[in-house]
């Protein structure tokens, strides 16, 4: 598990004055399930294509399975399977005539392709489509049909960039639980990229947050929330009311409470440790009723969208 | 977890290895396999296409009627008696390409003009279309060379090209033999071959023009609306152009001596041969008319002394040099623009 099989050296790419990536370092362990999250334009699939050696970095250094991106991109190419963002397919080929062509150009030999084409078919479902014109796919039908197209040329590594766009709920939990069965059973490395956080904090081992061309984290959720966010790590909801100035001010005065904003449903109390005992007392003591104090969980969207709203004041 | 482990162990043992020897092994013969499944790809897709479909048809109807008409010029031409000389030095088989009796087009103009626009046709959404779809990012991750798929996309359509005119041009010859009657020489053979070949340099010029259109714009209906264009000013609009500027080169008033006329003819011609259309045009004259022996104007001391008579193909061939070598650059030019924008360009579909 120690051994990376991505590794990102200080990865930079600039266009024309503006840096789409600047000063990237990752790595990747191999058999691990890593989602990169990121804001569109974030720079998310310009770091994948300067994995696949698609497009150029600026300066850096990149290695997938120990083979350089940038000079030997088709040998990278060959282990690493690829499902862009807007992908499409012949429109006027069958499904399987699709995969057999990908088959094709990887130099699969025709028989080994026709079963593994029939094999990948039917882990996505799509058997029954399997002779049906791509054109008349659905777009969930579609990604299924992309990911067992990556899965053709027996990839060490699959990077899937917002894998889960356009589909509805029910696609999206069938897919992820696909991609998660694909990592364990054929102990294969994912690395994904959305900006759906629920999504990525369903089967992602470790999360990489991603904004403007930096990492500023990266870590599974519970190591996020503490780097993002070392000095208010809770957040205390509290429902009561009356909520006036005088009680809003005692709770600011409790140690370890950085901050209580008043919000429609009540109050937030920021803190860096849990204090909602010596709330609830101020609160009760002040002759307000308490109707419900709870700690607001940190999930991955919280950390996000808290991130965010911090970023964009400063 | 045991179990999954084990199971791994094994694949990567077992199936691993087999993997990782098949890939050593098939590196090397790899590309050439790939690329040749791009070529076929790339080439059913052309024949499936309704496009080119129709074109097929429109050049194929085309053909068989310019061939009844020369079939019809000619055999009327012989029953007016004047067979004779017709028959032994005019190169009657040739004729079946250049002749026609008023009602339709000949084959030669036909070709000039249905050419072109199969070239575009076949060239136009080589790469925007794959870029609109979503498949050049897929076709990109896999491990080919970046320029295996412009190449390959232009192999093909050469291909479906050269199979069309040589057959194009052999059913026409062996109507030819079976309506007429008269089997052609070596030379008429080999001038008709020749002529094929310059038919097909000049529509790998359009193609390639298609190509690079189909690089630089993002959107088909664009690329397609530029060479056709093109086309239609080279055609139409730039011997009318040279024609308004011939009027002042050719100005009487100025010219003073036998050589300014010659060098000023001689500008107006190298300006016409800026477009393909008209070296196409010269290059068909000089082979499929063996009698026409130059392209530019002579003078009454250079036709002295010259035995009338037809051109053998060498001396043919070495007055069109300049020209076919001008479409092979020409052509060339194209595809290498093409192929330096799309090797530089972002493969990012948005």
């Amino acid at each position: 598990m120690a051994t990376p099989i991505i590794e990102l050296e200080n990865v930079s790419k600039q266009y024309d004055d503006q840096f789409a990536v600047n000063n990237l370092s990752l790595s990747i362990p191999k058999g691990e399930i890593f989602g990169l999250l990121g804001p569109n334009g974030a720079g998310k699939t310009t770091t994948i294509l300067m994995m696949l050696g698609l497009s150029e970095p600026t300066s850096g250094k990149i290695r997938v399975s120990g083979i350089d991106s940038i000079r030997r991109p088709i040998e990278v190419k060959r282990i690493v399977g690829y499902l862009p963002d807007n992908l499409g397919f012949y429109q006027n080929m069958t499904g399987l005539e699709n995969l057999l062509y990908t088959a094709e150009l990887n130099n699969i030999p025709k028989q080994t392709a026709r079963e593994r084409a029939d094999y990948l078919l039917e882990k996505v479902n799509l058997t029954e489509s399997a002779s049906k014109k791509t054109g008349k796919y659905s777009r969930g039908m579609k990604q299924r049909l992309g990911l067992a197209d990556v899965l053709m040329k027996n990839p060490d590594v699959v990077i899937l960039d917002e894998p889960t766009l356009g589909i509805d709920p029910e696609g999206v939990r069938e897919l992820l639980k696909m991609i998660r069965k694909l990592s364990e059973e054929e102990g294969i490395t994912v690395l994904l990229s959305s900006h759906h956080l629920h999504q990525v904090q369903q089967i992602c081992d470790r999360v990489g947050i991603f904004v403007k061309g930096k990492l500023l984290a990266d870590g599974n959720i519970e190591s996020l929330a503490n780097q993002l966010f070392k000095e208010q790590s809770f957040v205390i909801h509290v429902n009561a009311s009356p909520i006036d100035e005088t009680l809003i001010q005692e709770i600011k005065e409790i140690p370890h409470v950085k901050e209580a904003v008043k919000t429609k449903s009540g109050l937030d109390v920021y803190c860096k440790e849990d204090v909602s005992p010596a709330i609830s007392r101020s609160i009760i003591d002040s002759g307000a009723s308490l109707y419900q104090i709870s700690n607001k969980d940190f999930g991955l969207d919280e950390i996000y969208h808290r991130y965010f709203e911090g970023r964009e004041q400063t | 977890m045991n179990m999954a482990n084990v199971k791994e162990k094994l694949r990567f043992n077992g199936l691993g290895k087999f993997m990782d020897e098949n890939r050593k092994e098939s590196a090397q013969n790899d590309n050439r396999q790939a690329f040749m499944a791009i070529v076929r790809k790339e080439f059913t897709d052309s024949i499936r296409s309704w496009r080119i479909t129709i074109l097929l048809t429109i050049i194929l109807l085309a053909c068989f009627g310019s061939l009844y008409t020369a079939v019809t010029a000619i055999t009327s031409t012989m029953d007016s008696g004047a067979a004779e000389e017709f028959g032994n030095d005019s190169y009657l088989f040739l004729q079946l390409f250049t002749i026609s009796d008023g009602t339709l087009p000949s084959f030669i103009t036909f070709v000039g003009f249905l050419g072109p626009l199969f070239g575009i046709a076949l060239g136009f959404d080589a790469i925007n279309s794959e870029r609109n779809r979503g498949t050049l990012s897929r076709l990109m991750s896999q491990p080919i060379p970046r320029d295996y798929v412009l190449n390959a996309k232009f192999v093909a359509a050469l291909l479906l090209n050269i199979v069309l005119f040589f057959s194009l041009g052999f059913i026409v010859m062996a109507l030819g033999i079976l309506i007429l009657g008269i089997p052609p020489t070596l030379e008429e053979f080999l001038r008709i071959f020749s002529f094929l070949i310059l038919c097909i340099v000049y529509i790998a010029f359009w193609l390639n023009l298609g190509i690079l259109f189909s690089t630089v714009f993002k959107n088909s209906a664009t690329s397609a609306l530029s060479s056709i264009a093109v086309w239609i000013f080279f055609n139409i609009f730039y011997s009318m152009i040279v024609q308004l500027l011939s009027r002042s080169i050719m100005n009487p008033a100025q010219l003073t001596s036998m050589e300014d006329v010659v060098s000023r003819q001689g500008t107006v011609l190298n300006l016409m041969r800026i477009s393909p259309n008209y070296l196409f045009n010269e290059s068909t004259t000089i082979l499929l008319s063996p009698s026409v022996r130059s392209l530019g104007p002579l003078t009454m001391e250079q036709a002295s002394g010259a035995v009338a008579g037809p051109l053998p193909l060498s001396q043919s061939l070495l007055l069109i040099w300049p020209q076919l070598t001008g479409l092979i650059a020409a052509t060339l030019i194209c595809f290498a623009i093409a192929y330096v924008i799309f090797m530089r360009q972002e493969i990012r579909s948005n």
